[in-house]
Order: C-alpha cells, then structure tokens, then sequence
C-alpha cells in the first residue's frame, strides 16, 4: 500500500439541497377527494396533524376565522387542503370530529369544477 | 403540556410530494417527533419504506440534514455523528447543541440493524433511535420479520390450508433495548400524538442513549382501508395488542390503560392479513392470541407495580 489514501480522498455521496420533492405533485394519486367545509370545522387540528402528505396547510390567525357556529376561531387555523399534494387517502374524513370533510369521487369533482 | 394547535405549529421536517404509499403513517410518526426537538436534528436513516420514498434521486422530502443509509447502519452512524459532533464542539468548531436521531424500519431495527443498534446503545451514545414498526418488510411487499406478529399471513410464511401464517410472537424490542440499561426506553403509535410527542421530549432530555418504538399501520400490506390508518393504530392500543408504556432507568411506567381492554378481534377483522384467522379451523389461533396478550399485559401490569428494574 504505497499510496495510502484518507477519507478525504473518497468519492463523495450524493448531495441533494432540501425539498426537492415539491417538484413532485402526488395529487395525481387521487381517486377520491376531501371536501372541506369550512362552516362545520372547529379548528382542532386533528386533520392537519395525521394527514400524511402534509397536505392540510395551516395559519396563525389573530382576527380569527369564523367556523361551526358562527364562532370566530383563533390562533393556528387549517385551510383549503393543497390539492397538489393530497392523494385522497380519507384519513382526515374518517377522524375528523365535526365530519365536516367528505369523500367525493375526483371525477365528480372534476366534471362539478367543469362545468 | 403541548397542546395539538402547538404540536402542529412547529417545525415540519418532511415536505409533500414524497412517495409514501396513500394512508401511510410514517409522515405523521416522523413530523410529530421532531416537533419535540427544540434543537436543530441530525437524521440517520436506515434503508426501509422512509428512506425509498422520501428520497428518490433526485426528489427529497427532507428539509432538515439526513442521511440515506443502509439496512444495519443506522445506529452506527448516527453514533459516529455524535462523536464527530462531541469532538467539534470540544474544539470550538460548533457551538449549538443538536439531538441525533435515527429512523429504522422494524426490518432495520429488530432484524437486520439490531447488532449496530445494540453496540451503539451499551457504548451509551446520546441519542434517539425510533423505530417505526409496520410489522414486516413491507416496501419490498410483506415479507416476515422479527417484530411480525404471531397468525399473520406473510409472503414468506403464507396462510393456507397447512399453515396458520407466522407461528411466533413478536420480539419485545423495547424491553430487549431497556436491558442495556439506557436511560429511557417507550413504545407509542401514530395516532396519539401527544404522547408521541411528550416521549419524544423525554427521549432528547435523557442523559444517554434512548429508544422509541412507534406501531406504524401499513395500508398496503396490512391490506385495509387508506382511512383507516389512525383506527386501526388506536384499537391496537385498546385491544392492550400494543400498550402505551416507557420505562425510564429501568421502570416500567404505563401511559395508558384502557377502561374494558376490546376483544382482538376488533383490531384483526378488517386487516386482510389476519383474514385467514377468521375462518372456523383457525378459531383457536385467535384464541392462543388473546391469551397471550392477557398475559403480557398482566407481567407489563406487575413491572409497573413492582418497580422491579428491567
Ligand atoms: S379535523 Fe375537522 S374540525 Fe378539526 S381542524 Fe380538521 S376539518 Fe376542522
Ligand atoms: S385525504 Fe389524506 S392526503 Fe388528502 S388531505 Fe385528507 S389526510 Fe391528507
């Protein structure tokens, strides 16, 4: 071994900058599509922390936004879900405490929004 | 005492447009424990279904530092991380602390990691290493491995007229990695995130080495319903099919204890796994497994009472 070598001289892995995968949009999975409404929801940010696709996004709101009841929630408040993203999977439907999400099929939706 | 709203506001490790099967529950174990850390995180991860889709050159769903490594690594590496990490510090190189985490599925950790994984908890490195546990080798399509549970039909040890599927129980990791005397050791599930995420806190606060086995419903393999995920997770836990406990220096603490533990086959109907089990012959396999889980819930009971030190 006459030319020893040190780990400075391996061969470097792959180096990938973060979140690349944005560029990936796995709303195209979808069969089925959650339809949220916003009038029935309470907040609890029970969809937003099992779905699995981070697809449920979410704000701080300080004015509040108005949910079930007509009441004004504040503080870390869901949104529309990011349909880029969501492969249908029906989890935050089947959780969700005020069933305010259902489960349509995506070319219902599809054919409703062409209409 | 985190409440959910502030669990959910903290920082999400993982981006969307990773390939994790629809339903997974990986996502939701990973981001919940990391929510935890109040320090910037390390990731080592073992090859398993987190590793394959969340990154598949050149697409990454990671946006904290993460490391792709192979099946028995995992533990090793995140060890030489934190050496390098101590020996920086010691020189002035770094000056923030950080928690080290590593991610093995239960093929990486109970199988084929486990000798890299108990070396580096008995050297008594300062880390965490959460294995999320979906019951088999399920990214290469359900085959048998240590943490399978007894009566489920595997690819390797298929369900048929002469076979009732797997014949043993699972290893009981938590116990076997509390018995090298670290600091903290706890078993969780995806759907009880508060306690995911306050055993987590316990994890980075301990002063050595510290292990969390987190039950991982698997949709594809487990063969249910995508929404049912989270269903399934909980009547693991109030079956007692796998309880919610830690044990800390060597105590066995339980967190929860169902009011009327729900006969198993509440969480075996469903799963296309355990179907098999359902069928007239195979009645007394349900019934060898309920016995069993009777059993280990009264020894886990007993731990918890006596204090006896695993
Ligand atoms: S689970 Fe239902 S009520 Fe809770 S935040 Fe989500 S949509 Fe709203
Ligand atoms: S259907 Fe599944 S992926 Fe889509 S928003 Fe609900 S939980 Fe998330």
């Amino acid at each position: 071994m006459a030319d020893k070598k040190g780990w400075h001289d391996l061969m470097r892995g792959a180096d990938l900058p973060p979140a690349t995968s944005l560029e990936y949009k796995t709303g195209s999975w979808r069969s089925m599509r959650p339809v949220f409404d916003a009038s029935n929801c309470i907040h609890c940010m029970i969809c937003v922390a099992y779905c699995p696709d981070m697809a449920i996004p979410i704000t701080k709101s300080e004015e509040g936004v108005v949910g079930k009841g007509g009441r004004l929630y504040k503080g870390a408040v869901r949104l529309e879900t990011n349909f880029d993203y969501c492969k249908g999977c029906g989890i935050c439907a089947q959780e969700c405490p005020t069933k305010c999400i259902t489960m349509i099929r995506e070319e219902e939706a599809v054919e409703a929004s062409t209409k | 005492m985190a409440t959910l709203q502030e669990i959910v506001s903290k920082q999400v490790p993982l981006a969307p447009g990773h390939r994790m099967c629809s339903g997974c529950s990986i996502p939701v174990i990973v981001n919940t424990i990391i929510a935890a850390s109040d320090k910037p995180v390390i990731i080592a991860n073992a090859t398993g279904c987190l590793e394959v889709a969340s990154t598949i050159y050149p697409f990454t769903a990671w946006k904290v530092p993460w490391m792709h490594l192979t099946f028995e690594n995992a533990a090793a590496v995140a060890a030489g991380i934190e050496t390098a990490y101590k020996a920086f510090k010691k020189r002035g190189k770094m000056k923030d602390d950080v928690n080290i985490i590593a991610f093995g599925g239960d093929g990486g950790t109970y199988d084929i990691g486990f000798q890299a994984l108990s070396g580096a908890l008995e050297r008594g490195h300062k880390f965490l290493y959460v294995v999320y546990d979906n019951e088999g080798y399920m990214n290469t399509g359900n085959q048998r491995s240590g943490a399978t549970p007894f009566g489920a039909d595997t690819t390797t040890v298929p369900a048929g007229t002469m076979s009732i599927g797997k014949t043993q129980w699972r290893k009981n990791i938590v116990e076997i990695c509390a018995a090298h005397r670290i600091p903290y050791a706890a078993q969780a599930t995806a759907h009880n995130t508060l306690d995911l995420f306050n055993k987590a806190k316990k994890a980075f606060a301990a002063d050595g080495p510290s292990f969390i086995a987190a039950l991982q419903p698997c949709t594809t393999n487990w063969k249910y319903d995508t929404a049912l995920t989270m269903a399934y997770s909980k009547l693991a836990v109030e079956t007692n099919f796998w309880p919610l406990y830690e044990v800390e220096n060597g105590k066995v603490h339980i967190n929860y204890k169902p009011k009327e533990r729900k006969p198993i086959e509440e969480f075996l109907k469903g799963q296309g796994r355990f179907r098999h089990l359902f069928k007239p012959e195979n009645r007394h396999v349900i019934e060898e497994m309920q016995k069993m889980i009777d059993e280990e819930w009264e020894r886990l009971l007993k731990l918890e009472e006596s204090q006896v030190q695993i």
